[in-house]
């Protein structure tokens, strides 16, 4: 008697289990069966790498919120660049305001004889209001907080000067005319948060030291601020008062404004590096595409068994749909804890920039891993399977009916739109999103029509090569789309790192070397009237040759066509920095050699004494002002009107001094003025200039090619976390090669047993594997090679204006690193080909 | 019509026609007969002569182009295609020539499956006490192309049986094994058709496998060459 015929009756209901118990059990059995690893793998990458990027940029983010009042040390900050107006003073401390002061500026400390540029920051009594500085006995031991501020004749300094002018704590140092000895290393202050390029290293003195240096001369470029703290009200009260009289070169800050020019960084870092890893979730995609499409193809028997023991259209959809919603939960919870770790990749290299120190993670990019999951897996996997419910259940019978596939449209439509959610999410702004997508498009379809060229050239080589190069060779021929996407999606990531590693050297070294050997590399200002003369003959007497110095007096936009200027007048972001900024004005008899007049022109004896103004071009388009239109400075609390009499184009790119605004002699001369001048030093030279600043204390050396050095260094880190972002690009690329492996994985097994069958040996087979995928990386390879180079032409050629040198060896690691990865990841991902016996994929295919 | 009511399976001037680039062809014409409850039937015929087509449409799988097919009363014709599946799934099991076991599930998770389909409570000892029955009770998680030609049509014939069909086509079922192992599993799928008072279709081309039968359909040309004894035959 048959067991079963005791058991209850099915259920003669195809219940609501068709959804999620029998959806999970769907999921473990093709997990089992590896039919969905490599979608798994698409997707953890593609998560991991957004979350990584939301993880960093979150933290940041609050961290920047939670220490607002910290990063400006108080509660409110009047800046100006002048002395802070006595009332501001004596109006605070009436409303029961905590006060204190900092000034900052540029200087060169010298010890050893070694001249070193500083910033200087001298704090009174009560710096810092909000936040605490932290100070140590010596570079990198413990440090602790403190509530003092340097004695007077001490300085605290960060551990780079020491490190770079060989001292250590107790040594002495010479600013200006005064000698300080170091009693501290300074770790931590909590307002330098902003300065995160920083190019000089600080140094701590109390403000009472500030005069006996003499470092502050007229027309110095300095920075004064009054901290203010008090309660909320109190602050309120004291802004709505100060708004009503703050002049033009004063600013205020307060927490709400934060520090506007982190803030701008972090939103530029936040498109960048989201975009970056956008990059990583569309070839992720390609590669869930490609899978799904064998998924559904592998499950075409499976659908018709299914309607064939009773599911509906409906249930096949349902369970489908469930199965991949599973498995991208489950695969993004994967990601997200990979994306928390990567995390600290980038925190760990960019820590040094930042100088704020971050709060642990928040669950919000978990949101956005989780989105970025279901969107991807939904939106590139759904439609190959939604094709499933259209098959006929009478394919148990006959093989061939497949039904009615899913219209390519339908499949192009989702990916398109799962691509616009996700940059919508990323950029936020509906008009960049659809620039966005139409430059990834074109790029996308430039480098797909590259790399189909590429394989038609390829397969003209067929006939002269021998059996097994011929026979990886027709492999790429012959799937000419599934080429087409592996070597894109992998050129894309090779492109990407070249332009980080390779072209990016190139383009420094190339703009280095257009720049003549004799460039200036040193720049001096501050340089008073009387001193003028000295120091020409002090550089005469170095055997430099006699430089040129200028005259500049500070002077504030006042008026346009006798219009007063405001910000509120322009859009641009550089029209509203130019208005609130203090212009340098200059005198000159004859324009500059790197000057070219555009409009007007320049003026000749009879002009001098006359008020003629001689504007750079560029500044004059950007504030809408024309030749002859009327334009009045404060100088020195007197107000002048010039006439635009000339607009002069300026090569910024020599290094020489240069000045947006110039204007006839015998205009400014009885003006306070400070004098700067650029000049070549050779290493020798160099040495004098110890000498130099022990002279004329006042004077700021500049050294170019140390700031080009901190500059470099900075960048290094930001490329480095940017390449980091981007390895998860290459990785997505490997994504890719695999899932295009797998979807003709079948045939490959068929093929190679055929071949075996008619004698061919496994050594053959594995040149012939060895052959198309080392070509594919080679084809990939120098895909991105020569995108690489077009793309570091445009840049160096349209938007530097320097001349590019092709590098050869761009395109040849591009090809090196293309065969070597592509070359044994194939190779790897079709081994079982060869060791499968070849009775046994015959009969499979039967 | 009283024929209808007693009858479990019963096509009325059945026909397929489809159109090929040599114009219109005819797979089947006029075919009427009616099958009572617990009869074996089988359908003769050489390659190409409608066996297969035919098997499709009293299924359900495929629909006629003229013609109706009723199926313990429910006019197939009048049924969309979820309620086509619903019946399937209510009444009809199936084996196949070539198994059709799906490759990625193991010999139990197979029968499971209509049992799970079905919502049945337990399914897993069901299909096990099946797949026991007929002779596979050690290869259980067993992979299809791990087992023998003739293991994976038994494990086809447990999963058919599984959901307790009413109605079981069978296609072929000996076409792909040997004459030994064809017997063997002839003798296993009339024992259990026997034992669940099933209603047995099967196409084969096989003359020795039709005389298992209690009645015999000769197609030829897609007609029925002995119609007046299929109709005269209507309710026995």
């Amino acid at each position: 008697m048959l067991s079963v015929a005791n058991a209850e009756p099915p259920v003669t209901r195809i219940q609501t289990q068709t959804g999620f118990v029998f959806s999970w059990r769907m999921l473990w059995r093709d997990w089992r069966g590896g039919e969905l690893r490599i979608l798994a793998i698409a997707l953890i990458i593609a998560v991991t790498s957004v979350t990584a990027v939301s993880f960093f940029i979150d933290r940041v983010e609050r961290g920047l919120n939670q220490q607002a009042t910290e990063l400006i040390a108080a509660d409110l900050v009047i800046s100006s660049s002048r002395k802070i107006n006595h009332d501001y003073i004596q109006m605070a401390k009436q409303r029961g305001l905590t006060l204190a002061q900092t000034t900052q500026f540029r200087s060169v400390a010298v010890a050893n004889d070694k001249p070193q540029l500083v910033e200087v920051k001298a704090v009174s009594d009560g710096y810092p209001i909000r936040g605490e500085l932290r100070i140590a006995d010596a570079p990198y031991e413990k440090d602790r907080a403190t509530q003092a501020i340097p004695k007077r004749g001490e300085v605290w300094v960060e551990p780079r000067l020491l490190q770079s002018l060989d001292l250590k704590v107790g040594d002495a140092i010479h600013l200006g005319a005064r000698t300080f000895s170091i009693s501290q290393v300074l770790v931590y202050e909590p307002d330098r948060g902003g300065d995160m390029f920083s190019v000089a290293p600080r140094v701590l003195m109390n403000a009472d030291d500030v005069a006996a240096t003499r470092l502050i001369t007229t027309g110095a470029l300095v920075n004064h601020r009054l901290l203010i703290g008090g309660t909320a009200s109190a602050i309120n009260d004291y802004r709505r008062y100060l708004k009503q009289r703050l002049q033009p070169g004063e600013r205020l800050l307060s927490v709400k404004e934060g520090r506007p020019e982190l803030r701008s960084a972090l939103e530029r870092a936040q498109r960048f590096l989201g975009l970056a890893a956008l990059i990583s979730v569309l070839l992720a995609g390609v590669a869930v595409a490609t899978a799904a499409r064998r998924f559904a193809q592998r499950h075409l028997d499976t659908s018709a068994m299914l309607r064939c023991l009773g599911a509906t259209q409906r249930n096949i959809i349902r369970m489908f749909s469930l199965e991949m919603l599973w498995l991208a939960l489950l695969a993004s919870s994967v990601g997200c804890v990979l994306g928390l770790l990567t995390q600290l990749g980038i925190t760990r290299i960019l820590d040094q920039l930042l100088l704020i120190s971050l709060p642990a993670p928040s669950f919000r990019p978990v949101i956005l891993g989780y989105a970025t999951g279901v969107i991807l897996l939904l939106g590139f996997a759904l439609p190959p399977l939604l094709a499933l419910k259209n098959v006929p259940p009478l394919r148990v019978l006959r093989r061939d009916q497949t039904g009615a596939p899913v219209r390519a449209g339908l499949v192009y439509l989702g990916v398109l739109l799962s691509m616009g959610v996700l940059l919508y999410w990323q950029i936020g702004e509906l008009r960049l999103v659809s620039y966005v997508m139409v430059g990834m498009l074109a790029t996308l379809l430039v480098l797909a029509l590259g790399a189909f060229g590429l394989i038609k050239l390829m397969n003209r080589l067929r006939q002269r090569v021998g059996v097994a190069w011929r026979f990886g060779l027709a492999n790429i021929a012959r799937r000419p789309g599934s080429s087409v996407i592996q070597i894109v999606a992998f050129g894309l990531g090779i492109m990407v790192l070249l332009l980080l590693s390779t072209v990016r050297n190139d383009l420094l070294n190339d703009w280095r070397h257009s720049l003549p050997p004799d460039a200036p590399n040193h720049f001096l200002i501050n340089v008073q009237p009387d001193q003028v003369a000295a120091i020409q003959k002090f550089f005469d007497q170095q055997g430099v040759a006699e430089p040129r110095l200028y005259p500049m007096v500070r002077a504030r936009l006042m008026k346009i066509n006798g219009r007063t200027v405001s910000t509120d007048d322009y859009e641009s972001d550089r029209a509203k920095h130019m208005v609130t900024r203090e212009f340098n004005l200059s005198w000159a008899a004859s324009p500059q050699v790197d000057n070219t007049i555009v409009a007007g022109k320049w003026w000749d004896k009879t002009d001098y004494g006359k008020s003629l103004l001689s504007l750079e071009a560029r500044l004059a388009d950007t504030l809408h002002i024309k030749l002859n239109d009327t334009v009045s400075f404060d100088i020195n609390g007197t107000l002048s009107k010039f006439r635009v009499s000339n607009l002069r184009e300026v090569d910024w790119d020599t290094f020489h001094i240069n000045f947006f605004t110039v204007v006839p002699p015998g205009v400014l001369e009885k003006d306070p003025a400070s004098w700067v001048t650029s000049l070549y030093l050779n290493s020798e030279q160099k040495g004098q200039l110890g000498q130099l600043v022990k002279r004329f204390p006042n004077v700021t050396v500049i050294d170019v090619a140390a700031i080009m050095d901190r500059v470099r260094s900075i960048m290094d880190r930001v490329v480095m976390a940017v390449e980091f972002i981007f390895l998860f690009t290459l990785l997505a690329g490997l994504a890719v090669l695999y899932a295009a492996i797998q979807a003709n994985q079948d045939e490959r097994r068929f093929e190679s047993a055929v071949l075996r069958t008619l004698g061919a040996r496994r050594p053959v087979l594995l040149r012939g594997l060895i052959a198309e995928f080392i070509t594919l990386g080679a084809l990939a390879g120098l895909l991105a090679g020569l995108a690489a180079t077009a793309l570091a032409w445009v840049l160096a050629v349209q938007v530097f204006h320097f001349p590019y040198q092709f590098n050869l060896n761009v395109g040849l690691v591009g090809i090196a690193v293309g065969v070597i990865i592509v070359g044994l990841a194939g190779v790897l991902g079709t081994r079982t080909v060869l060791t499968q016996p070849p009775v046994v994929s015959l009969r499979q295919s039967v | 019509m009283g024929s209808q009511q007693s009858a479990f399976v019963q096509a009325i001037q059945l026909g397929k026609r489809v159109t090929t680039s040599e114009g219109p062809l005819t797979i089947l014409d006029d075919i009427n007969f009616s099958i009572s409850t617990g009869t074996s039937v089988a359908v003769l015929g050489a390659s190409g002569s409608g066996k297969t087509t035919l098997l499709g449409l009293l299924a359900g799988l495929d629909v006629p182009t003229e013609g109706q097919v009723f199926i313990n009363g429910h006019d197939l014709g009048a049924l969309d295609e979820d309620g086509r599946a619903l019946l399937r799934a209510e009444t009809i099991g199936f084996v196949f020539q070539n198994f059709q076991l799906l490759t990625g599930l193991t010999a139990l998770e197979n029968v499971m499956l209509p049992l799970e389909l079905a919502g049945a409570t337990n399914p897993r000892s069901l299909a096990t006490d099946l797949l026991d029955r007929v002779g596979l009770g050690d290869r259980l998680t067993h992979y299809p192309n791990q087992l023998s030609g003739g293991e994976q049509q038994r494990c086809a014939i447990a999963r058919a049986f599984a959901a307790q069909p009413q109605l079981l086509f069978a296609d072929e079922p000996t076409g792909n094994l040997d004459q030994q192992t064809g017997k063997r599993i002839i003798d296993l799928l009339f024992s259990l058709n026997r034992e669940q008072g099933t209603t047995l279709i099967m196409a084969t081309h096989d003359e020795s496998l039709a005389e298992h039968c209690d009645r015999r359909l000769h197609l030829d040309g897609g007609r029925l060459v002995n119609p007046a004894e299929v109709i005269s035959d209507v309710g026995c």
